[in-house]
C-alpha cells in the first residue's frame, strides 16, 4: 500500500536540488524561558552542524516542544542566543524564522485539512515566492513562471515521498501515517536548513515506524539538511541520531552520542528514578 | 534561495500574453455590462431588471465577504458597514460633485447609466458617467482603508472576539453616519459653507436620498464580472492558498511561512474594496434611499447568510446563494409563479429516487480512495427536489389559507438556515467551486461505481 518509500538521488532531480541549501549551523546558546513561576526551560544549549542528525529526549513534560517553539519563534526566550548560520533569530516572527531556514513538523499533526495534498505542498512553497498581489489579480507573466515553477517542486516532492496518487485528495482523508509524511514533505518545501520533526514515529506501527527511519535518513542525506527531532520511541532515536540531548524538567542533564546517553547514570535517574 | 526562482526563470514568457490577461476581463465586464443593459434591460419590464440589479449588488456582497470570511477564516459580522461607507462616499462625491460640476444635483446620464432608459447623454464616461465611476473607485479605496483599520485587531484576536469588533465596528458607522446634518446643502449654502463641511453633509438619521440615479445594469454586471474574476484569480493562486491555510490552521501557516497578519489585513482590505463599490452602486439606484440603517448589523447578517449557505470558501457557491436569497422573497410574493415549481420539483424527487436505488455502495475497501460516494449525486438531485417541491407545497398552502408568504422571509430565512446547518453544514457547494469539480465528481463517482457493479457482477 503506502510502504515502497524510497528517496534517491536520482529521484530527487535537477528540481529539488538546492532547495535545501545546508551548510550553515544552528547555534543556541543559555537559553531561558519561564511561564510565570514555571522555569520551562533553563539554560538550553545546542550545537547542530550541518547535514547533523540530532535528537532531543526526555521524560513527559520535560520543555522539549517548548524548546521547538522556542526555536522556531513561536515562545520569545527570556534570554540566551539562537542562531542559523550566524544570524540571529531572536524576536523574529515565526514565518520570518521559516524564511531564514528553519521547518517544522508538530507533534500533534497540523496539516491543512480541507486543502489537497498538492496545495498543503504548494502553499508550504509561497515563501519563496517574490511576486506581488497585483501580479496575482493582472496574472503577470512572472507570477504564472513562479507558480509553474511551485507545481514543478510540490510534484517532485510528492512523488519522493510516494504521495503523488493521491496529490489531488483532501490531507485530512489520508492515512496517519501519510499525513505523518506529508507533514516531513511540506517542511521541506519551505527550503529549510534544519528541519525540526516533532515525534515523527507518534502512533505509527512496528512496520510504519521502520520505513520512517529510512526516510528520514534518507531526507537528510538527499536534501543536505540538519535535522533535529523530538522523539520518544528510544529504537528510532538510538538508531538514527548522531547525538542526543536530555532534558529532564527544562534542564539538559546530558548530551552525548546514543552509546553515551545510554550509559549516564543522570539519564537513568530522569527515566527510571533513584534507587 | 535561487532555487525556485531559477525553475521560475525558466519558464517562457510572453508579453503579448500577458497584456491579454490584463485586457480580457476588462473587456469581458464591457461586453456582459453592455448586453445587459441595451440587449436584456430592454426585453424585460421595469420591475425585473431592478430585481436583476438587486441581485447584482448581492452578488457583489457576497464574494466580498467570501475572501474575508471564507478565504482568510477571520469571521466579520460587520460588513454592512463597508457598504454604508463605500455608499455614503460615492454619493456625497456624486451629490456635491455634481454642483460644482453640472450646477444642479440631478443625475447626467449618460447611454450606460440610468436604469430605466439611457437617455442621450454624454459618450461613455465623458460627463456624469465619469463622476460616477470616480465615486465609486473613491468610496471603494475608503472602505478599503477602514478594512486595513478594522483588520489590524484582527493581527490580536480570533473568533468570536474578532467577530464582536467587527459588529462594533458596523454599528460606529451606522451611529456616525446618524449624527451628521439632516439637512443637504443647497447651491447657496455650499457656497456659504466650510469646504469641509459640505461633503459631510449626507443627511443624517433622515437618510441620504437624493444621490443621482446612475446605477444601471451596465455598471453593475461589469464590476460583478470584476469581482469573480478578481475572487477566482486570487483563489487559484499562491497568495489564494496562503490566506486558506490561515483559515485552516493559522500556527501551522505561519510556520510554513506565511506572514498570517498580512494576508489577514489585505483580506479585510480587499473585502472592504469591493463591499463599498457595492455600496456605491446601491447607493445610486433608483429607489433606493441610503440611510443609516444600511450600516447595521440586520444588512450584515443577510450578507453572512448568503456566504454561509453558499459554502464558506466558495466564490459560486457565494454567488448563486446571493442571487436565490436576493430573489426568492419576490418569488414568495408571487405563489402562482412558486406553485408551478412542482413541475420541475416532482420529477426531481422521481429520478433522485429511481437513480439513489440504481446506485453502488461507496468505495470502502482497503487501498480505495476514500470519499467517493455514487450516491452523492442522486442525493443531491432528491435534495433540490425536496427544496423544489417543498417551496411549492408552501405556496399551495399559503393560496389556501390566505397567507402572504413573504411576511414570513425572515422566518423562512431562519428555518432554511437551520435546516442547512443540520442536513449540510458546510453549505451549497463546500469549499468546492463549479469550476473545480462541484458538478462533476458526484456524477463521476456515480457513473464509475456503476461501472464497477456492472464488472463484478
Amino acid at each position: 500500500m503506502s510502504s515502497g518509500i524510497s528517496i534517491t538521488m536520482s529521484d530527487a532531480s535537477e528540481v529539488l536540488k538546492g532547495s535545501g541549501a545546508a551548510g550553515e549551523a544552528l547555534e543556541v546558546r543559555g537559553v531561558f524561558k519561564s511561564f510565570g513561576g514555571l522555569k520551562a526551560v533553563q539554560d538550553f544549549r545546542l550545537s547542530l552542524p550541518p547535514a547533523a542528525l540530532y535528537g532531543l529526549i526526555g521524560p513527559n513534560g520535560a520543555g522539549k516542544t517548548t524548546c521547538f517553539n522556542l526555536l522556531t519563534g513561536v515562545y520569545r526566550p527570556d534570554q540566551g542566543e539562537i542562531t542559523l548560520g550566524g544570524k540571529s533569530l531572536i524576536g523574529l516572527r515565526p514565518s520570518e524564522i521559516a524564511f531564514t531556514g528553519l521547518a517544522r513538523t508538530f507533534q500533534n499533526i497540523r496539516l491543512f485539512g480541507e486543502l489537497s495534498v498538492f496545495e498543503n505542498v504548494k502553499l508550504a512553497c509561497h515563501l519563496r515566492t517574490t511576486h506581488s498581489l497585483a501580479g496575482v489579480i493582472l496574472r503577470s507573466g512572472w507570477q504564472r513562471a513562479e507558480e509553474a515553477a511551485i507545481r514543478e517542486r510540490a510534484r517532485a516532492l510528492l512523488q519522493v515521498f510516494n504521495l503523488h496518487d493521491r496529490m489531488d485528495e483532501s490531507a485530512r482523508n489520508l492515512p496517519y501515517g501519510d499525513q505523518r509524511r506529508l507533514e516531513i514533505a511540506r517542511a521541506l518545501a519551505t527550503g529549510p536548513k534544519v528541519l525540526l520533526l516533532d515525534e515523527p514515529a507518534a502512533g505509527m506501527n512496528p512496520q510504519e515506524k521502520k520505513d520512517l527511519r529510512k526516510l528520514i535518513r534518507e531526507v537528510r542525506d538527499v536534501f543536505g539538511v540538519s535535522i533535529l527531532m523530538i522523539e520518544h520511541d528510544m529504537g528510532v532515536v538510538m538508531d538514527l541520531c548522531e547525538r542526543i540531548t536530555v532534558l529532564d524538567y527544562g534542564i539538559p542533564i546530558a548530551e552525548g552520542t546514543p552509546h553515551e546517553i545510554q550509559k549516564n547514570p543522570k539519564v537513568i535517574e530522569a527515566y527510571l528514578g533513584k534507587e | 534561495m535561487a532555487s525556485l526562482q531559477d525553475r521560475a526563470n525558466l519558464v517562457p514568457q510572453s508579453p503579448l500574453a500577458a497584456a491579454w490577461r490584463v485586457f480580457w476581463p476588462l473587456a469581458l465586464a464591457l461586453v456582459v455590462g453592455v448586453l445587459m443593459q441595451h440587449q436584456v434591460r430592454t426585453n424585460i419590464d421595469a420591475y425585473s431588471s431592478k430585481q436583476i440589479l438587486d441581485v447584482g449588488i448581492a452578488i457583489i456582497l457576497a464574494v466580498s465577504l467570501t475572501i474575508v470570511n471564507g478565504f482568510t477564516g477571520q469571521f466579520s459580522i460587520g460588513h454592512a458597514g463597508f457598504l454604508a461607507v463605500g455608499g455614503y462616499v460615492a454619493g456625497s462625491i456624486t451629490y456635491y460633485g455634481s454642483f460644482a460640476l453640472f450646477g444642479s444635483a440631478g443625475a447626467t446620464l449618460g447611454t450606460m447609466s440610468g436604469l430605466y432608459g439611457a437617455k442621450e447623454g454624454a459618450a461613455f464616461v465623458t460627463g456624469g458617467e465619469g463622476l460616477f465611476l470616480f465615486a465609486l473607485l473613491a468610496g471603494g479605496l475608503v472602505a478599503a482603508l477602514l478594512g486595513v483599520v478594522v483588520g489590524l485587531p484582527s493581527l490580536r484576536l480570533r473568533g468570536d472576539y474578532l467577530a464582536i469588533v467587527t459588529l462594533g465596528f458596523g454599528e460606529i458607522v451606522r451611529v456616525l453616519i446618524q449624527q451628521t446634518p439632516q439637512v443637504l446643502m443647497s447651491k447657496d449654502a455650499i457656497a456659504a459653507a466650510k469646504p469641509l463641511a459640505v461633503p459631510l453633509s449626507v443627511g443624517g438619521s433622515l437618510g441620504f436620498g437624493n444621490v443621482p440615479k446612475y446605477t444601471s445594469l451596465f455598471w453593475v454586471y461589469a464590476a460583478v464580472v470584476l469581482t469573480l474574476i478578481f475572487a477566482y484569480r486570487l483563489k487559484q493562486s499562491s497568495t489564494g492558498r496562503a490566506m486558506l491555510s490561515i483559515r485552516e490552521d493559522e500556527i501551522a501557516a505561519e510556520a510554513m511561512g506565511v506572514k498570517t497578519t498580512y494576508y489577514k489585513v489585505w483580506g479585510f482590505a480587499i473585502a472592504a474594496f469591493f463591499a463599498g463599490i457595492a455600496g456605491g452602486l446601491y447607493a445610486h439606484t433608483i429607489g433606493i434611499s441610503l440611510s443609516p440603517v444600511d450600516a447595521g448589523f440586520q444588512k450584515s447578517f443577510d450578507i453572512i447568510i448568503m456566504v454561509v449557505l453558499g459554502g464558506l470558501g466558495s466564490i459560486s457557491g457565494a454567488a448563486i446563494a446571493a442571487a436565490i436569497v436576493t430573489y426568492l422573497p419576490e418569488l414568495l410574493r408571487t405563489p402562482d409563479t412558486l406553485m408551478k415549481f412542482a413541475v420541475v420539483g416532482v420529477p426531481m424527487l422521481v429520478i433522485g429516487g429511481a437513480l439513489l436505488a440504481m446506485a453502488g455502495k461507496p468505495d470502502q475497501g482497503p487501498g480505495k480512495k476514500r470519499g467517493h460516494d455514487p450516491r452523492a449525486f442522486p442525493r443531491a438531485v432528491i435534495g433540490l427536489g425536496v427544496i423544489i417541491t417543498g417551496l411549492s407545497i408552501l405556496a399551495f398552502v399559503a393560496k389556501r389559507f390566505g397567507i402572504n408568504l413573504s411576511d414570513y422571509r425572515l422566518i423562512l430565512f431562519a428555518l432554511a438556515l437551520i435546516v442547512m446547518m443540520i442536513t449540510r453544514p458546510q453549505g451549497l457547494l463546500g469549499v468546492r467551486e463549479l469550476w473545480d469539480g462541484a458538478l462533476y465528481r458526484p456524477l463521476r463517482d456515480f457513473f464509475t461505481a456503476r461501472r464497477h457493479k456492472g464488472g463484478t457482477a
